[in-house]
């Protein structure tokens, strides 16, 4: 199913686009939708596409659309809930939101791109994320980031090789008065020092 | 609902509280949560049930001086400890009812007497999740009330008169706001909450909507009636979960509580709220790109007019505040416009929630009526620059605000005395710098979260912030020359001038800031290649140029 989509989209859009520009047929979707020879020149309900696999998260994502009644507005919100089900967007699931809503893939992309909440890269099994926000930075966040970065031998925003750890920054986590403050799994360290991030990356290493 | 059964309400859970001989309110509020509050209160509950005692012991929101916790406050003595650890709740809980344990208790008067409490009045006394609390504390009255006994007009009126200006940054009046929407011809109007609180180092939204989510909900229903909407939005930021989590239990309970929905309180009026979450993204503060990312689109901005209260979000008339605006309307509307506009300075009415932050001795949560000066929220209840290190500056504003020197801070807190020093009010954020901070490693701190956070749909906002950027590295690592100091400040004038939102327009101003009090600065980084503070690296001291040279 996902490779007819594919197809879809990239092998047959502009055949499909000049048929429909030079028809001219009333109601017919300019996205690329998979359903798109079952409907030409009629205006049937919208069937959404099938879930791309029998993993139990795409019927969470699937909920997040239905409640939304599928309308294009919902697109970030269902990225969000694709994200918390599976830690990242890839390009199935971009897809299959995108033909969902009816939102052409382009704009759906350009979503996903624009937010810095949204990852296209899977995250490592632990993630340390370092606030870099005014207070943070008063306090010495970029000694943290630095020690960091030279323990696990990776820029800000990367994972380690072996995928164990990855290495975030974040703008601010409105926990200021506790700066320099340090995400560990998602939870809050406040007045963090090198030596605490070091160690904490000590421990997730051996693990 | 009906303000007989709110009444109910009330009583009940008056009722239930006076059943207690003392109340143990824990701050379980991020900062105080991240120093082991949870723990915390569940070692005081356990060690409440062995000692047999009738105590009531309660989660609550932020109490204010975060670096003090956690924090806990002992009621009916209202008698407050500070760095409690779980080990401590054995002790404190035996001290109930005698003398409170000596070594925790803390007096944090001087901190608290000069603050006045209306959008935290509830911070510290109430369950965030327990609406009946709320409730019982004057909750949702106004809104009854409002629905019952005034007209819509009637309620446009009394936030016009309160004086309240928009807490979002820009000062808007918020009456004036509300009374275009009203005017707007449309049947479907929208109210949004501005909970993205993108600023770093302000954390004050997300501590009411944590705290005391149903503040939040009750000022939106009431700008929905004034305005005539019977949907509105709150925009909140990905990156505050638990804020997300207690908007959306308030929002539940109140809907079964018959405080949403449809014929509240058995009039025409209906409306309901829903969460949208924003996902990282600072310039979609700005309203007309908040609205495109509640649409589901890139949060970038567009050209206005149209304002919003023409065409707002899907084209239709919307109201735009930021939470701490609406957490203001219920109180205004209880105790009436003239009771507002009593606090604060002329053009600049009411309290401001300020987060204290940086290098001061009391971080935290503070609110302090308007016209308050710099020096006493720095000085007095912040409690100085600790460590024996020396004031330098403070930064209000956030990314679009400027810093303050110390000569500055016998000035009246306002929204138009902040935009006269070069910085601007903000959404409250206040960090206090030290001689160890560098104020041209400041700016460029600045300009950087500019640069990375400009959306790119206008060229000098785009452009102009990289150009910016490079300029202010190059002065970093003393690589500038004085012409470089001049294009610098050129630059700032055109992106100020021609960019298209306040993003950009504002983008200058923490260089424009330090340049006018701090130039000595910029000059000594660039002539003698010397940062005072010792956070620049330069490449080649001037000490370091004399070796060579001999």
């Amino acid at each position: 199913m996902t490779a007819h989509r594919r197809d879809n989209c990239h092998g047959q859009v502009w055949p499909r686009l000049v048929r429909i520009w030079t028809e001219k047929k009333p109601g017919t979707v300019f996205d690329c939708d998979p359903l798109a020879s079952n409907r030409e020149g009629t205006v049937p309900a919208f069937t959404p596409p099938p879930l791309p696999s029998d993993d139990k998260r795409w019927k969470i994502v699937n909920g997040t659309m239905r409640k939304n009644g599928f309308a294009r507005h919902a697109l970030i919100e269902t990225l969000h809930t694709v994200q918390s089900s599976f830690g990242y967007l890839d390009d199935d699931a971009i897809r299959f939101v995108a033909h969902s809503l009816r939102v052409p893939l382009s704009q759906a992309y350009g979503v996903v791109t624009f937010y810095h909440y949204f990852s296209l890269k899977p995250p490592g099994k632990h993630t340390i994320t370092c606030c870099a926000g005014t207070a943070c930075y008063i306090k010495g966040a970029d000694k943290l980031i630095a020690a960091a970065e030279k323990r696990l031998g990776i820029p800000q925003g990367q994972t380690t090789a072996d995928g164990k750890i990855s290495l975030m920054t974040a703008r601010c986590v409105g926990a200021c008065s506790r700066a320099p403050v340090v995400l560990r799994d998602g939870e809050v360290m406040g007045e963090v020092s090198s030596e605490q991030v070091l160690e904490q990356l000590e421990r997730w290493a051996v693990e | 609902m009906t303000i007989e059964e709110l009444e109910q309400i009330a009583k009940s859970v008056c009722q239930e509280n006076e059943k207690f001989d003392f109340e143990v309110n824990v701050c379980m509020d991020l900062a105080c949560s991240s120093q082991g509050a949870g723990q915390l209160k569940d070692a005081l509950v356990k060690a409440a049930e062995a000692s047999g005692k009738n105590v009531n012991v309660r989660r609550t929101g932020c109490m204010g001086p975060c670096s003090s916790g956690p924090l806990v406050r002992v009621d009916p003595d209202s008698t407050l400890y500070h760095h409690v650890k779980a080990d401590h709740a054995e002790a404190i809980v035996n001290s109930l009812g005698g003398a409170p344990v000596p070594d925790l208790q803390c007096d944090l008067n001087e901190h608290f007497d000069k603050q006045v409490r209306v959008v935290l009045e509830n911070a510290g006394y109430i369950d965030p999740e327990k609406i009946d609390e709320y409730i019982a504390r004057d909750g949702y009255k106004a809104l009854l009330t409002a629905l019952t006994e005034m007209t819509p007009n009637g309620v446009i009126h009394r936030v016009t008169e309160s004086g309240l200006r928009g807490r979002g940054g820009g000062g808007y009046p918020t009456g004036l706001k509300w009374s275009t929407v009203a005017k707007a011809s449309g049947d479907i109007k929208y109210v949004v909450c501005n909970g993205d609180e993108g600023d770093p180092g302000a954390f004050m939204d997300r501590s009411v909507m944590e705290g005391d989510p149903h503040r939040v909900i009750e000022g939106m229903a009431l700008a929905a009636y004034a305005v005539g909407a019977s949907k509105g939005y709150i925009y909140v930021r990905a990156e505050y979960p638990v804020a997300v989590a207690r908007l959306t239990a308030g929002l539940r309970d109140a809907r079964r509580r018959g405080l949403l929905g449809n014929n509240i309180c058995n009039t025409p009026f209906n409306f309901d709220v829903e969460i949208r979450l924003g996902a990282g993204a600072f310039v979609c503060g700005e309203e007309t790109a908040l609205l495109a990312s509640i649409e589901g689109k890139r949060g970038t901005p567009r050209p206005r007019p149209p304002y919003p209260a023409v065409s707002g979000l899907f084209g239709k008339p919307t109201l735009i505040n930021n939470v701490e605006t609406y957490a203001n309307i219920a109180p205004i509307i209880r105790n009436g416009g003239k009771w507002f506009a009593n606090m604060g300075s002329e053009r600049s009415k009411g309290t401001k929630v300020f987060a204290l932050t940086g290098k001061i001795t009391h971080t935290g949560l503070v609110e302090v009526p308007m016209g308050i000066k710099l020096r006493e929220i720095i000085e007095v209840i912040g409690g100085g620059v600790p460590g024996g290190h020396t004031f330098k500056a403070v930064q209000t504003g956030g990314p679009s605000g400027g810093c303050i020197p110390a000569e500055m801070l016998d000035v009246g807190v306002s929204y138009d005395a902040l935009v006269r020093l070069g910085s601007i009010m903000g959404s409250g954020g206040m960090i206090v710098m030290d001689d160890t901070s560098c104020m041209v490693n400041v700016a460029r701190f600045f300009i950087e979260f500019c640069m990375t956070e400009s959306c790119g749909k206008c060229i000098p906002c785009r452009a102009g912030t990289a150009q910016m950027f490079t300029l202010l590295t190059k002065i970093c690592t003393g690589k500038a020359t004085m012409d470089d100091l001049e294009l610098l400040e050129s630059l700032c004038s055109t992106v100020k001038e021609a960019s298209l939102c306040g993003l950009g327009q504002t983008a200058p101003n923490p260089v424009l800031s330090t340049l006018k009090y701090f130039r000595n600065e910029y000059i000594e980084h660039i002539v003698d290649k010397h940062c005072r503070a010792g956070v620049c690296s330069m490449e080649t001291s001037a000490a370091e140029q004399k070796e060579v040279l001999a």
